[in-house]
Protein backbone atom coordinates (compact mmCIF):
# COMPACT_ATOMS: atom_id res chain seq x y z
CA UNK A 1 0.00 0.00 0.00
CA UNK A 2 2.84 2.66 1.52
CA UNK A 3 4.96 1.59 -1.88
CA UNK A 4 2.14 2.25 -4.38
CA UNK A 5 1.10 5.81 -3.06
CA UNK A 6 4.53 6.73 -3.13
CA UNK A 7 5.21 5.50 -6.63
CA UNK A 8 1.97 7.75 -7.24
CA UNK A 9 3.46 10.64 -6.11
CA UNK A 10 7.18 10.27 -7.89
CA UNK A 11 4.54 10.03 -10.94
CA UNK A 12 3.06 13.07 -10.17
CA UNK A 13 5.96 14.88 -9.43
CA UNK A 14 7.67 13.69 -12.72
CA UNK A 15 4.88 14.99 -14.95
CA UNK A 16 4.47 18.25 -12.54
CA UNK A 17 7.70 19.03 -13.38
CA UNK A 18 7.81 18.32 -17.66
CA UNK A 19 4.66 20.28 -17.77
CA UNK A 20 5.70 23.08 -15.96
CA UNK A 21 9.07 22.91 -17.23
CA UNK A 22 7.72 23.39 -20.93
CA UNK A 23 4.93 25.54 -19.54
CA UNK A 24 7.91 28.31 -18.40
CA UNK A 25 10.03 27.53 -21.19
CA UNK A 26 7.77 27.82 -24.12
CA UNK A 27 7.37 31.77 -24.34
CA UNK A 28 11.23 31.98 -25.41
CA UNK A 29 11.22 29.26 -27.82
CA UNK A 30 8.25 30.89 -29.51
CA UNK A 31 9.66 34.21 -29.39
CA UNK A 32 13.14 32.21 -30.65
CA UNK A 33 11.38 30.25 -33.52
CA UNK A 34 8.83 33.83 -34.36
CA UNK A 35 12.58 35.46 -34.56
CA UNK A 36 13.90 33.18 -36.90
CA UNK A 37 11.12 33.17 -39.40
CA UNK A 38 10.76 35.24 -42.75
CA UNK A 39 8.06 38.52 -41.75
CA UNK A 40 5.05 36.80 -43.79
CA UNK A 41 5.31 33.79 -42.02
CA UNK A 42 4.62 35.51 -38.79
CA UNK A 43 1.03 36.36 -40.61
CA UNK A 44 0.20 33.75 -42.28
CA UNK A 45 -3.12 31.82 -42.00
CA UNK A 46 -1.61 28.54 -42.03
CA UNK A 47 -0.14 27.80 -38.41
CA UNK A 48 3.64 25.98 -37.98
CA UNK A 49 5.37 25.80 -34.47
CA UNK A 50 8.35 25.78 -36.72
CA UNK A 51 9.60 28.57 -39.20
CA UNK A 52 9.09 26.83 -42.75
CA UNK A 53 11.87 29.09 -43.99
CA UNK A 54 14.53 29.10 -41.30
CA UNK A 55 16.42 32.71 -41.63
CA UNK A 56 18.24 35.51 -39.25
CA UNK A 57 16.87 38.06 -41.84
CA UNK A 58 14.92 39.43 -38.83
CA UNK A 59 18.00 39.90 -36.53
CA UNK A 60 20.48 41.23 -39.23
CA UNK A 61 17.39 43.85 -40.16
CA UNK A 62 16.90 44.78 -36.13
CA UNK A 63 20.79 45.35 -35.74
CA UNK A 64 21.55 47.15 -39.38
CA UNK A 65 18.78 49.48 -38.96
CA UNK A 66 16.68 51.61 -36.45
CA UNK A 67 17.58 52.18 -33.10
CA UNK A 68 18.21 48.82 -31.45
CA UNK A 69 22.28 49.17 -31.57
CA UNK A 70 21.74 52.74 -30.19
CA UNK A 71 19.32 51.23 -27.32
CA UNK A 72 21.69 48.57 -26.99
CA UNK A 73 24.58 50.73 -26.12
CA UNK A 74 22.75 53.05 -24.25
CA UNK A 75 22.07 49.61 -21.79
CA UNK A 76 25.06 48.46 -21.55
CA UNK A 77 26.65 52.13 -20.16
CA UNK A 78 24.34 52.59 -17.94
CA UNK A 79 24.23 49.20 -16.44
CA UNK A 80 28.42 49.20 -16.03
CA UNK A 81 28.07 52.34 -14.61
CA UNK A 82 25.48 51.60 -12.43
CA UNK A 83 27.58 48.59 -11.35
CA UNK A 84 30.68 50.25 -11.06
CA UNK A 85 29.45 53.20 -8.90
CA UNK A 86 26.94 51.04 -6.65
CA UNK A 87 30.09 48.90 -5.96
CA UNK A 88 32.42 51.37 -4.99
CA UNK A 89 30.34 53.90 -3.38
CA UNK A 90 28.25 50.95 -1.37
CA UNK A 91 31.87 49.13 -0.04
CA UNK A 92 33.06 52.20 1.23
CA UNK A 93 29.97 53.23 2.83
CA UNK A 94 29.57 49.57 4.46
CA UNK A 95 33.50 49.66 5.69
CA UNK A 96 32.81 52.55 7.72
CA UNK A 97 29.21 51.62 8.87
CA UNK A 98 31.13 47.86 10.15
CA UNK A 99 35.11 49.15 11.05
CA UNK A 100 35.00 52.53 11.89
CA UNK A 101 33.34 54.39 15.46
CA UNK A 102 32.97 57.74 14.32
CA UNK A 103 29.79 60.25 15.51
CA UNK A 104 26.85 59.68 14.32
CA UNK A 105 27.11 56.30 13.07
CA UNK A 106 24.49 54.99 14.15
CA UNK A 107 21.46 57.41 13.71
CA UNK A 108 23.23 57.62 9.86
CA UNK A 109 22.71 54.01 9.49
CA UNK A 110 19.40 53.48 10.49
CA UNK A 111 18.36 56.23 8.18
CA UNK A 112 20.19 54.49 5.26
CA UNK A 113 18.29 51.36 6.41
CA UNK A 114 15.21 53.29 6.54
CA UNK A 115 15.02 53.42 2.49
CA UNK A 116 14.60 50.47 2.90
CA UNK A 117 10.61 50.70 3.65
CA UNK A 118 10.18 53.59 1.24
CA UNK A 119 9.03 52.47 -2.53
CA UNK A 120 11.35 54.03 -5.31
CA UNK A 121 8.25 54.59 -6.52
CA UNK A 122 6.80 57.73 -4.19
CA UNK A 123 10.45 59.21 -5.06
CA UNK A 124 9.53 59.59 -8.68
CA UNK A 125 8.15 62.98 -9.07
CA UNK A 126 10.30 65.10 -6.76
CA UNK A 127 12.92 63.13 -8.47
CA UNK A 128 12.11 64.16 -11.46
CA UNK A 129 11.98 67.45 -10.86
CA UNK A 130 15.17 67.54 -9.33
CA UNK A 131 16.76 66.38 -12.27
CA UNK A 132 14.68 68.93 -14.34
CA UNK A 133 16.65 71.71 -12.06
CA UNK A 134 20.01 69.93 -12.49
CA UNK A 135 19.74 69.37 -16.24
CA UNK A 136 19.79 65.79 -16.09
CA UNK A 137 16.98 64.60 -18.26
CA UNK A 138 18.26 62.47 -21.12
CA UNK A 139 21.95 61.94 -19.70
CA UNK A 140 23.47 59.34 -18.64
CA UNK A 141 24.36 61.23 -15.36
CA UNK A 142 20.34 61.10 -15.06
CA UNK A 143 19.60 57.97 -15.65
CA UNK A 144 22.60 56.13 -13.36
CA UNK A 145 22.92 58.15 -10.33
CA UNK A 146 19.49 57.30 -8.46
CA UNK A 147 20.19 53.96 -9.44
CA UNK A 148 23.28 53.70 -7.30
CA UNK A 149 21.74 54.51 -3.94
CA UNK A 150 21.20 50.76 -2.84
CA UNK A 151 20.94 50.40 1.03
CA UNK A 152 20.68 46.99 0.55
CA UNK A 153 23.92 46.26 -0.71
CA UNK A 154 25.34 48.55 1.56
CA UNK A 155 23.38 45.86 4.40
CA UNK A 156 24.53 42.63 2.69
CA UNK A 157 28.40 44.13 2.66
CA UNK A 158 28.05 45.62 5.91
CA UNK A 159 26.78 41.76 7.50
CA UNK A 160 29.98 40.06 5.89
CA UNK A 161 32.63 42.83 7.40
CA UNK A 162 31.02 42.51 10.97
CA UNK A 163 31.88 38.62 10.60
CA UNK A 164 35.16 39.13 9.59
CA UNK A 165 37.53 38.68 12.85
CA UNK A 166 38.54 41.96 14.34
CA UNK A 167 42.17 40.93 14.51
CA UNK A 168 43.14 41.10 10.84
CA UNK A 169 42.15 44.83 10.35
CA UNK A 170 44.30 45.36 13.80
CA UNK A 171 47.47 44.06 12.15
CA UNK A 172 47.50 45.77 9.13
CA UNK A 173 46.38 49.02 10.59
CA UNK A 174 49.58 48.52 13.17
CA UNK A 175 51.49 48.54 10.15
CA UNK A 176 50.15 52.11 9.36
CA UNK A 177 47.99 51.41 6.01
CA UNK A 178 45.20 53.74 5.52
CA UNK A 179 41.42 52.86 5.85
CA UNK A 180 41.47 52.63 2.06
CA UNK A 181 44.40 50.06 2.03
CA UNK A 182 43.04 48.08 4.77
CA UNK A 183 39.30 47.86 2.19
CA UNK A 184 41.01 47.44 -0.86
CA UNK A 185 43.47 44.93 0.20
CA UNK A 186 42.03 42.82 2.75
CA UNK A 187 38.32 43.17 2.92
CA UNK A 188 37.64 42.85 -0.61
CA UNK A 189 39.56 40.24 -1.47
CA UNK A 190 37.83 38.44 1.90
CA UNK A 191 34.36 38.99 -0.13
CA UNK A 192 35.39 38.61 -3.37
CA UNK A 193 32.59 36.32 -3.77
CA UNK A 194 29.41 38.19 -2.47
CA UNK A 195 30.54 41.21 -4.03
CA UNK A 196 30.82 39.22 -7.62
CA UNK A 197 27.34 37.97 -6.53
CA UNK A 198 26.32 41.62 -5.71
CA UNK A 199 27.80 42.98 -8.88
CA UNK A 200 26.05 40.23 -11.18
CA UNK A 201 22.93 40.96 -9.76
CA UNK A 202 23.01 44.81 -9.76
CA UNK A 203 24.34 45.10 -13.33
CA UNK A 204 21.03 42.42 -14.35
CA UNK A 205 18.85 44.86 -11.96
CA UNK A 206 20.40 48.30 -14.25
CA UNK A 207 20.19 46.28 -17.22
CA UNK A 208 16.06 45.57 -16.71
CA UNK A 209 15.62 48.65 -15.43
CA UNK A 210 12.39 50.34 -16.97
CA UNK A 211 10.26 52.78 -14.51
CA UNK A 212 13.11 55.26 -13.99
CA UNK A 213 14.86 55.43 -17.44
CA UNK A 214 10.86 55.46 -18.81
CA UNK A 215 10.74 58.69 -16.64
CA UNK A 216 13.91 60.49 -17.16
CA UNK A 217 14.33 59.73 -20.92
CA UNK A 218 12.39 61.47 -23.56
CA UNK A 219 14.71 61.13 -26.55
CA UNK A 220 14.73 58.40 -28.86
CA UNK A 221 18.34 58.58 -28.22
CA UNK A 222 18.94 58.52 -24.79
CA UNK A 223 16.98 55.29 -24.87
CA UNK A 224 17.93 52.13 -22.97
CA UNK A 225 16.84 48.63 -25.12
CA UNK A 226 13.98 47.98 -22.42
CA UNK A 227 12.83 51.57 -22.76
CA UNK A 228 13.29 51.56 -26.13
CA UNK A 229 11.24 48.22 -26.79
CA UNK A 230 7.94 49.61 -25.84
CA UNK A 231 9.19 52.08 -28.51
CA UNK A 232 9.34 49.62 -31.48
CA UNK A 233 5.73 48.98 -32.64
CA UNK A 234 6.25 53.27 -34.17
CA UNK A 235 9.67 51.31 -35.40
CA UNK A 236 8.86 47.97 -36.94
CA UNK A 237 4.74 47.92 -37.22
CA UNK A 238 3.19 44.49 -36.79
CA UNK A 239 6.90 42.87 -37.84
CA UNK A 240 6.69 40.16 -35.38
CA UNK A 241 9.73 38.41 -36.02
CA UNK A 242 11.54 41.18 -36.16
CA UNK A 243 10.01 42.40 -32.34
CA UNK A 244 10.84 39.25 -31.32
CA UNK A 245 14.66 39.39 -32.35
CA UNK A 246 15.06 42.64 -31.02
CA UNK A 247 13.24 41.69 -27.89
CA UNK A 248 15.83 38.55 -27.63
CA UNK A 249 18.46 40.55 -28.26
CA UNK A 250 17.22 42.78 -25.45
CA UNK A 251 17.26 39.72 -23.02
CA UNK A 252 20.43 38.78 -24.21
CA UNK A 253 22.98 40.37 -22.02
CA UNK A 254 21.04 39.58 -18.83
CA UNK A 255 19.88 36.00 -19.59
CA UNK A 256 23.73 35.02 -20.07
CA UNK A 257 24.72 36.52 -17.48
CA UNK A 258 22.18 34.14 -15.07
CA UNK A 259 22.71 31.36 -17.39
CA UNK A 260 26.62 31.57 -17.04
CA UNK A 261 26.79 32.83 -13.63
CA UNK A 262 23.76 30.77 -12.26
CA UNK A 263 25.18 30.08 -8.32
CA UNK A 264 26.22 33.90 -7.52
CA UNK A 265 23.23 35.30 -8.97
CA UNK A 266 21.31 32.92 -6.77
CA UNK A 267 23.14 33.71 -3.79
CA UNK A 268 23.22 37.69 -4.72
CA UNK A 269 19.36 37.74 -5.10
CA UNK A 270 18.64 35.81 -1.99
CA UNK A 271 21.00 38.18 0.19
CA UNK A 272 19.21 40.93 -1.67
CA UNK A 273 16.08 40.15 0.01
CA UNK A 274 17.56 39.41 3.58
CA UNK A 275 17.41 35.67 3.15
CA UNK A 276 20.73 34.21 3.58
CA UNK B 1 50.50 49.68 21.96
CA UNK B 2 47.73 48.34 20.44
CA UNK B 3 44.92 50.44 19.21
CA UNK B 4 41.59 49.34 21.08
CA UNK B 5 38.85 49.09 18.59
CA UNK B 6 35.81 48.07 20.68
CA UNK B 7 35.18 51.04 22.86
CA UNK B 8 34.66 54.66 21.64
CA UNK B 9 37.67 55.99 20.70
CA UNK B 10 39.10 59.73 22.43
CA UNK B 11 41.17 62.87 21.33
CA UNK B 12 43.91 63.05 18.28
CA UNK B 13 42.56 59.04 17.32
CA UNK B 14 39.35 59.78 17.76
CA UNK B 15 38.92 62.90 15.09
CA UNK B 16 41.29 61.01 12.44
CA UNK B 17 39.00 58.02 12.65
CA UNK B 18 36.09 60.77 11.66
CA UNK B 19 37.67 62.16 9.39
CA UNK B 20 38.84 58.99 7.32
CA UNK B 21 34.62 57.31 7.99
CA UNK B 22 33.47 60.96 6.56
CA UNK B 23 35.70 60.32 3.30
CA UNK B 24 34.56 56.66 2.91
CA UNK B 25 30.95 57.86 3.53
CA UNK B 26 30.74 61.20 1.77
CA UNK B 27 30.28 59.53 -1.73
CA UNK B 28 27.27 57.93 -0.66
CA UNK B 29 26.40 60.66 1.33
CA UNK B 30 25.94 62.97 -1.13
CA UNK B 31 24.01 60.58 -3.44
CA UNK B 32 22.09 59.32 -0.88
CA UNK B 33 20.53 62.97 0.35
CA UNK B 34 20.10 64.71 -3.66
CA UNK B 35 18.17 61.07 -5.06
CA UNK B 36 16.63 59.59 -1.71
CA UNK B 37 16.19 61.81 1.33
CA UNK B 38 15.59 65.28 -0.24
CA UNK B 39 12.85 63.41 -2.45
CA UNK B 40 11.58 62.22 -0.12
CA UNK B 41 10.81 64.63 2.36
CA UNK B 42 10.04 66.83 -1.22
CA UNK B 43 7.06 64.50 -1.87
CA UNK B 44 5.65 65.21 1.92
CA UNK B 45 5.94 68.69 1.03
CA UNK B 46 4.42 69.08 -2.40
CA UNK B 47 1.70 66.59 -1.04
CA UNK B 48 0.66 70.16 0.69
CA UNK B 49 0.91 72.33 -2.24
CA UNK B 50 -0.40 72.72 -5.24
CA UNK B 51 2.06 72.34 -7.66
CA UNK B 52 3.37 71.78 -11.19
CA UNK B 53 5.93 69.52 -12.02
CA UNK B 54 8.16 72.33 -12.61
CA UNK B 55 6.50 75.03 -10.21
CA UNK B 56 6.29 74.86 -6.44
CA UNK B 57 3.63 77.17 -5.70
CA UNK B 58 0.80 77.64 -2.54
CA UNK B 59 0.95 75.96 0.12
CA UNK B 60 -2.61 74.33 0.65
CA UNK B 61 -2.69 71.88 4.25
CA UNK B 62 -4.62 68.83 3.36
CA UNK B 63 -6.36 69.70 0.28
CA UNK B 64 -5.55 67.28 -1.74
CA UNK B 65 -5.80 64.88 0.57
CA UNK B 66 -9.07 66.01 1.28
CA UNK B 67 -10.05 65.64 -2.95
CA UNK B 68 -8.09 62.12 -2.61
CA UNK B 69 -10.25 60.59 -0.01
CA UNK B 70 -13.44 61.64 -2.63
CA UNK B 71 -11.96 61.28 -5.94
CA UNK B 72 -13.72 57.99 -7.50
CA UNK B 73 -10.61 57.60 -9.75
CA UNK B 74 -7.92 56.79 -7.25
CA UNK B 75 -10.22 54.33 -5.45
CA UNK B 76 -10.90 52.50 -8.76
CA UNK B 77 -7.37 52.82 -9.12
CA UNK B 78 -6.65 51.12 -6.08
CA UNK B 79 -9.69 48.53 -6.74
CA UNK B 80 -7.67 47.73 -9.98
CA UNK B 81 -4.18 47.32 -7.91
CA UNK B 82 -5.88 45.04 -5.18
CA UNK B 83 -7.89 42.72 -7.80
CA UNK B 84 -4.01 42.34 -9.49
CA UNK B 85 -2.64 41.18 -6.22
CA UNK B 86 -5.92 38.96 -5.92
CA UNK B 87 -4.90 37.47 -8.95
CA UNK B 88 -1.13 37.16 -8.09
CA UNK B 89 -0.30 36.59 -4.62
CA UNK B 90 -1.55 33.22 -3.75
CA UNK B 91 -0.33 31.47 -7.03
CA UNK B 92 3.20 33.26 -6.90
CA UNK B 93 3.46 31.73 -3.85
CA UNK B 94 2.04 28.23 -4.49
CA UNK B 95 3.69 27.53 -7.37
CA UNK B 96 6.80 28.77 -6.23
CA UNK B 97 6.77 25.95 -3.51
CA UNK B 98 5.78 23.68 -5.80
CA UNK B 99 8.65 24.47 -8.28
CA UNK B 100 11.16 24.34 -5.27
CA UNK B 101 9.98 21.13 -4.16
CA UNK B 102 10.30 19.66 -7.78
CA UNK B 103 13.78 21.27 -8.43
CA UNK B 104 14.60 19.46 -4.81
CA UNK B 105 13.54 16.57 -5.75
CA UNK B 106 15.06 15.80 -9.02
CA UNK B 107 18.46 15.96 -8.13
CA UNK B 108 19.59 15.28 -11.14
CA UNK B 109 17.54 17.28 -13.21
CA UNK B 110 18.21 20.54 -10.49
CA UNK B 111 20.18 23.16 -12.32
CA UNK B 112 17.92 22.93 -15.40
CA UNK B 113 14.88 22.80 -13.67
CA UNK B 114 15.64 25.91 -11.47
CA UNK B 115 16.97 27.54 -14.61
CA UNK B 116 13.89 27.13 -16.89
CA UNK B 117 11.45 28.51 -13.98
CA UNK B 118 14.23 31.22 -13.03
CA UNK B 119 15.27 32.57 -16.70
CA UNK B 120 12.37 34.63 -16.70
CA UNK B 121 12.61 36.46 -13.82
CA UNK B 122 15.88 38.17 -15.49
CA UNK B 123 14.45 39.54 -18.33
CA UNK B 124 13.63 42.64 -18.93
CA UNK B 125 9.87 43.92 -18.36
CA UNK B 126 9.11 45.05 -22.32
CA UNK B 127 10.75 41.76 -23.23
CA UNK B 128 8.24 39.96 -21.15
CA UNK B 129 5.26 41.96 -22.82
CA UNK B 130 6.41 41.51 -26.00
CA UNK B 131 6.31 38.19 -25.89
CA UNK B 132 2.84 37.96 -24.16
CA UNK B 133 1.39 40.97 -26.40
CA UNK B 134 2.50 38.30 -29.62
CA UNK B 135 1.23 35.15 -28.08
CA UNK B 136 -2.15 36.78 -27.27
CA UNK B 137 -2.76 38.67 -30.52
CA UNK B 138 -5.88 38.15 -31.87
CA UNK B 139 -5.44 36.73 -35.71
CA UNK B 140 -1.61 35.17 -35.23
CA UNK B 141 -1.58 34.51 -31.73
CA UNK B 142 -0.66 31.26 -30.56
CA UNK B 143 -3.27 31.11 -27.62
CA UNK B 144 -5.98 31.62 -29.79
CA UNK B 145 -4.21 29.16 -32.10
CA UNK B 146 -4.10 26.49 -29.79
CA UNK B 147 -7.41 27.75 -27.92
CA UNK B 148 -9.25 27.68 -31.72
CA UNK B 149 -10.64 31.41 -30.68
CA UNK B 150 -10.23 34.94 -31.66
CA UNK B 151 -10.61 36.92 -28.79
CA UNK B 152 -8.80 40.03 -28.29
CA UNK B 153 -7.32 39.23 -24.89
CA UNK B 154 -5.59 42.14 -23.78
CA UNK B 155 -8.90 44.07 -25.01
CA UNK B 156 -11.08 42.31 -23.36
CA UNK B 157 -12.69 43.69 -20.33
CA UNK B 158 -12.60 40.45 -18.53
CA UNK B 159 -9.54 39.13 -19.37
CA UNK B 160 -6.96 41.32 -19.94
CA UNK B 161 -5.87 41.96 -15.63
CA UNK B 162 -5.80 37.78 -15.40
CA UNK B 163 -3.77 38.08 -18.32
CA UNK B 164 -1.84 40.63 -17.22
CA UNK B 165 -1.19 38.53 -13.80
CA UNK B 166 -0.74 35.49 -16.12
CA UNK B 167 2.31 37.23 -18.04
CA UNK B 168 3.60 38.46 -14.27
CA UNK B 169 3.51 35.22 -12.34
CA UNK B 170 5.25 33.29 -15.72
CA UNK B 171 7.87 36.27 -15.24
CA UNK B 172 8.46 36.64 -11.22
CA UNK B 173 7.54 33.29 -10.08
CA UNK B 174 11.20 32.25 -9.97
CA UNK B 175 11.99 34.79 -7.14
CA UNK B 176 10.10 32.93 -4.76
CA UNK B 177 10.99 29.24 -5.99
CA UNK B 178 14.55 30.48 -5.26
CA UNK B 179 13.16 31.40 -1.16
CA UNK B 180 11.72 28.01 -1.09
CA UNK B 181 14.91 26.35 -2.06
CA UNK B 182 17.01 28.25 0.48
CA UNK B 183 14.03 27.52 2.87
CA UNK B 184 14.10 23.74 2.35
CA UNK B 185 18.13 23.66 2.28
CA UNK B 186 17.96 25.20 5.77
CA UNK B 187 15.75 21.93 7.19
CA UNK B 188 18.19 19.47 9.00
CA UNK B 189 18.41 16.03 6.81
CA UNK B 190 18.43 14.36 10.15
CA UNK B 191 14.86 15.66 11.29
CA UNK B 192 13.85 13.54 7.76
CA UNK B 193 15.90 10.70 8.75
CA UNK B 194 14.35 10.11 12.55
CA UNK B 195 10.90 10.70 11.30
CA UNK B 196 11.49 7.92 8.08
CA UNK B 197 13.07 5.11 10.86
CA UNK B 198 9.37 5.80 12.68
CA UNK B 199 7.75 5.19 9.34
CA UNK B 200 6.90 8.53 8.48
CA UNK B 201 7.02 8.56 4.33
CA UNK B 202 5.16 10.98 1.18
CA UNK B 203 2.92 13.05 2.29
CA UNK B 204 3.14 12.69 5.73
CA UNK B 205 7.05 13.82 5.91
CA UNK B 206 5.95 16.91 4.11
CA UNK B 207 3.11 17.63 6.71
CA UNK B 208 4.86 17.27 9.96
CA UNK B 209 8.58 18.42 8.72
CA UNK B 210 8.96 20.20 5.60
CA UNK B 211 5.51 22.48 5.79
CA UNK B 212 6.11 23.47 9.44
CA UNK B 213 9.92 24.01 8.98
CA UNK B 214 8.37 26.73 5.73
CA UNK B 215 6.03 28.35 7.31
CA UNK B 216 8.07 31.24 7.69
CA UNK B 217 9.19 31.54 4.29
CA UNK B 218 5.99 31.28 3.18
CA UNK B 219 4.76 34.52 5.35
CA UNK B 220 7.87 36.24 3.29
CA UNK B 221 6.78 35.46 0.27
CA UNK B 222 3.18 36.25 0.68
CA UNK B 223 4.42 39.47 1.86
CA UNK B 224 7.64 40.22 -1.13
CA UNK B 225 4.81 39.37 -3.79
CA UNK B 226 1.99 41.24 -2.56
CA UNK B 227 4.47 44.49 -1.78
CA UNK B 228 5.57 43.98 -5.84
CA UNK B 229 2.47 43.41 -7.00
CA UNK B 230 0.92 46.87 -5.44
CA UNK B 231 3.70 48.48 -7.12
CA UNK B 232 2.58 47.06 -10.55
CA UNK B 233 3.05 49.52 -13.33
CA UNK B 234 5.05 48.63 -16.33
CA UNK B 235 3.17 45.66 -17.17
CA UNK B 236 -0.27 47.40 -17.54
CA UNK B 237 0.90 50.48 -19.25
CA UNK B 238 2.65 48.70 -21.85
CA UNK B 239 0.42 45.78 -22.38
CA UNK B 240 -3.20 47.89 -22.10
CA UNK B 241 -2.28 52.01 -20.85
CA UNK B 242 -4.99 51.43 -18.51
CA UNK B 243 -7.69 50.00 -20.62
CA UNK B 244 -10.39 48.44 -21.20
CA UNK B 245 -12.04 50.96 -19.96
CA UNK B 246 -9.45 51.80 -17.26
CA UNK B 247 -10.35 48.54 -15.79
CA UNK B 248 -6.45 47.69 -15.74
CA UNK B 249 -5.19 51.76 -14.79
CA UNK B 250 -3.56 50.94 -11.34
CA UNK B 251 -2.27 53.23 -8.80
CA UNK B 252 0.74 54.00 -9.89
CA UNK B 253 -0.32 54.45 -13.03
CA UNK B 254 -3.06 57.58 -11.72
CA UNK B 255 0.19 58.60 -10.01
CA UNK B 256 1.63 58.87 -13.25
CA UNK B 257 -0.70 60.39 -15.27
CA UNK B 258 -1.40 62.43 -12.75
CA UNK B 259 2.12 63.99 -12.55
CA UNK B 260 3.63 63.69 -15.97
CA UNK B 261 0.05 64.09 -17.88
CA UNK B 262 -1.81 66.71 -15.89
CA UNK B 263 1.46 68.40 -14.60
CA UNK B 264 -0.41 67.96 -11.40
CA UNK B 265 2.81 67.29 -9.14
CA UNK B 266 0.61 68.10 -5.57
CA UNK B 267 -1.84 66.26 -5.96
CA UNK B 268 0.17 62.86 -7.43
CA UNK B 269 2.46 63.53 -4.37
CA UNK B 270 -0.04 62.95 -2.24
CA UNK B 271 -1.42 59.80 -4.16
CA UNK B 272 2.15 58.65 -3.75
CA UNK B 273 1.93 59.08 0.73
CA UNK B 274 -1.27 57.34 0.28
CA UNK B 275 0.84 54.68 -1.53
CA UNK B 276 3.32 54.40 0.86
CA UNK B 277 1.33 54.11 3.63
CA UNK B 278 -0.31 50.80 2.19
CA UNK B 279 2.53 49.73 1.40
CA UNK B 280 3.81 50.13 4.52
CA UNK B 281 0.45 49.11 6.86
CA UNK B 282 0.25 45.87 5.03
CA UNK B 283 3.94 45.30 5.85
CA UNK B 284 3.46 45.62 9.26
CA UNK B 285 0.24 44.17 9.65
CA UNK B 286 1.40 40.84 7.40
CA UNK B 287 4.71 40.97 9.92
CA UNK B 288 2.25 40.91 13.15
CA UNK B 289 0.05 37.82 11.52
CA UNK B 290 3.18 35.77 10.94
CA UNK B 291 4.20 36.80 14.73
CA UNK B 292 0.83 36.25 15.99
CA UNK B 293 0.41 32.62 14.11
CA UNK B 294 3.60 31.98 15.42
CA UNK B 295 2.92 32.48 19.33
CA UNK B 296 -0.48 31.06 19.16
CA UNK B 297 1.18 28.16 17.72
CA UNK B 298 3.87 27.67 20.81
Amino acid sequence: MKRRSSIGWSAVALVSAITLAALWVFPLLWALSTALRPEHETVSSVFHFLPRTWTLEAFAKVLGAGNVPRWLFNSAVVAVLVTVLTMALSLMAAYAFSQMRFRGRGWLFGLTMVAFLLPFEALLVPLFRTMNQLGLINSYAGIVLPQVVSPMVIYVFKQFFDAIPKDFREAAVIDGASPARVLWSLYLPVSANIVWAMAIVTFIGAWNNFLWPFIIVTSNDMMTIPLGLTQTYDAYGVRYAQLMAAALLGALPAGLAYVLFQRRVTQGFLAASGLK
Amino acid sequence: MKPNFHSPPAGARARRENLAAAMLLAPFALVFLLFFLVPALQTLYLSLTESSLTRTSGFVGLANYATLVQDPGFWASLGNTFYFALLTVIPLTALGLVMALLVEHFTRARSWLQGAFFLPFVLPISVMTLIADWMLQPSSGIVNHLLGTQRAWLADLHWAMPMVAIGTIWWTVGFNMLMFIAGLRNIPVDLYEAAALDGARGFTLFRHITWPALRPVVGTAVLLSLIASLKIFGQTYILTTGGPFNTTRVTLHYMYETAFTQSDAGYAAAIAMAFVAIVIALSLLQGGLVRWSARKRA
